[in-house]
């Protein structure tokens, strides 16, 4: 690892994003809408309060996940990544490089998706706010890493956007959200325990929960960094640097 | 330092299998340091899986590929091997100056090369410029910069005058010359054979075989032709010739 290259791969991703404008105002808003949209649509009901945190966590996710797929694809696709792989750059340097610009993204997305959450459209939060925040970044921090992993798997720009569903939606269905997770199967069960979404809801839900955040959650927190470290882990044993 | 009495570039016996087909099979080649080597062939000849293997960047199935006295992509040599491929391999959503940047940072090169590249590839004007917009030879210029920042010892180029205008073209076989006189290696691949006249030594290739190894003068000499097209044509039939005879024979 070397801390000189790592900041200017997080420079140039984020340069990247600026000259993007449309991309990175997607990032933050789309978010937002949807939340907003959530809010109306359960408008009068408990469920809001209910489901409106974990999905907080859940949209940076899919976001991260569709972007840093993308762009790691194009990354392969362009050459600029077998470029990179000839110079002494690292590949920490280069993953741990995306994962910084885009855990700032996600900073700013967690930030300000939250604060309209809680107060324009009357989230009610127990717990403190800005572990909420922390647990939204992790969120789209993992997101990125599975993003960066699966984008290994993909030839083309189509296979990348069809591994959204394939990796994201299944997660999604079984991380408690739709069914709480004791009431799945017993399969289910053992499938939705291997999911990392699941830990990231489960934490979601107890802070928004309980004013005294339990061990509960930090465990759950634990599984989700370490589901980071594995994906980021697994993803640079995708980039090689000799290829057929 | 690294061992300066060896080859540039020294290829041994090397065997490339892309798709279940050898494209080099047992291919033998030294390049000499100081000098403009031209890597000439028709396209599909194997030039770019050669000067991948030498970058070290390709899958090898066997055989030996040394750079400066070193194996082809040991860390050491990061640093001191400029690659150019063939599709321009910079960011198309970055300005030139932040490609270069970016480059720069990567390499550990000072700030000052930025300017002193961009100047070489005649791109001054263009800095600012999202690299996306600027045309195909401009951005095959910025491709070019980069590979050239912190002064590598060796360059391997491949094709890149194509597409550019003929006064392009002749300030870049400028610079590569200027570059070669100063010491450094150059390889560079091209399928426009009036460029073979302004390299130091020529290399002919034809189905993953080299054909020729020799300066364009002895080239000529040897065939008695009076241009490098001519006499790769007439290499290209006696190998074929040849190729006949020992199948006959068989």
């Amino acid at each position: 690892m070397n801390a000189r290259i790592t900041f200017a791969t997080a420079g140039r991703v984020l340069s990247q994003l600026r000259h993007d404008h449309r991309t990175l105002a997607l990032m933050i808003v789309v978010p937002c809408v949807l939340i907003s949209l959530l809010a109306w649509v359960f408008e009068g009901t408990q469920t809001f309060d209910r489901v409106g945190a974990p999905l907080l966590g859940v949209f940076p996710f899919v976001v991260m996940f569709l972007v840093t797929s993308v762009a790691t694809l194009r990354e392969r696709t362009s050459g600029t990544l077998e470029r990179l792989l000839t110079m002494p750059i690292g590949k920490l340097d280069l993953l741990v490089g995306y994962a910084l610009a885009f855990g700032l993204v996600a900073v700013v997305q967690a930030v300000v998706a939250t604060t309209l959450a809680v107060t324009a459209l009357g989230l009610d939060v127990a717990g403190p706010l800005w572990l909420l925040m922390v647990v939204a970044v992790l969120d789209a921090v993992l997101g990125m890493a599975l993003g960066l992993l699966v984008s290994a798997f993909a030839a083309t720009e189509f296979q990348a956007v069809q591994f959204m569903p394939a990796f994201v939606l299944p997660q999604f269905l079984l991380c408690g959200l739709l069914v709480p997770r004791a009431d799945l199967d017993t399969a289910l069960r053992w499938v939705s325990d291997a999911l990392p979404l699941s830990y990231a809801v489960d934490a979601m839900r107890d802070i928004v929960a309980r004013e005294d955040v339990g061990s509960g959650a930090w465990a759950d927190l634990s599984v989700v960094l370490f589901a980071i470290v594995l994906s980021l882990a697994l993803g640079a044993v995708t980039l090689r640097r000799r290829t057929g | 330092m690294m061992n300066n009495s060896s080859p540039g570039i020294s290829v041994r016996e090397l065997r490339v299998v892309r798709g279940g087909r050898p494209v080099l099979d047992g291919l033998s080649v030294d390049v000499q340091r100081g000098t403009v080597t031209g890597l000439l062939g028709p396209s599909g000849c194997g030039k770019t899986t050669l000067m991948r293997a030498i970058v070290g960047v390709q899958v090898v199935a066997g055989g030996t590929v040394e750079v400066l006295g070193r194996p082809a992509g040991s860390p050491e040599l990061r640093r001191s091997v400029g690659y150019v491929t063939q599709a321009p391999s910079v960011y198309s959503d970055l300005t030139v100056r932040e490609n270069l940047r970016y480059f720069a940072a990567v390499l550990g090169a000072p700030a000052s090369d930025i300017d002193r590249v961009v100047d070489e590839v005649g791109l001054a004007s263009h800095v600012d410029v999202v690299t996306g917009r600027l045309s195909g030879g401009q951005e095959a210029r910025v491709s070019l910069a980069a590979a050239l920042l912190g002064t590598p010892e060796v360059l391997v180029l491949d094709e890149p005058t194509v597409g550019l205008d003929p006064v392009l073209r002749r300030d870049l076989w400028d610079l590569f010359t200027r570059l070669a006189d100063g010491g450094r290696t150059l390889l560079v691949s091209s399928h426009v054979m009036d460029e073979a006249q302004r390299c130091g030594r020529l290399l002919l290739m034809r189905e993953g075989r080299i054909l020729a190894d020799e300066s364009p003068d002895a080239l000529l000499a040897r065939t008695g032709r009076a241009d490098v097209e001519a006499a790769f044509l007439d290499l290209v039939d006696r190998a074929d010739a040849e190729l006949k005879t020992e199948r006959s024979r068989a």
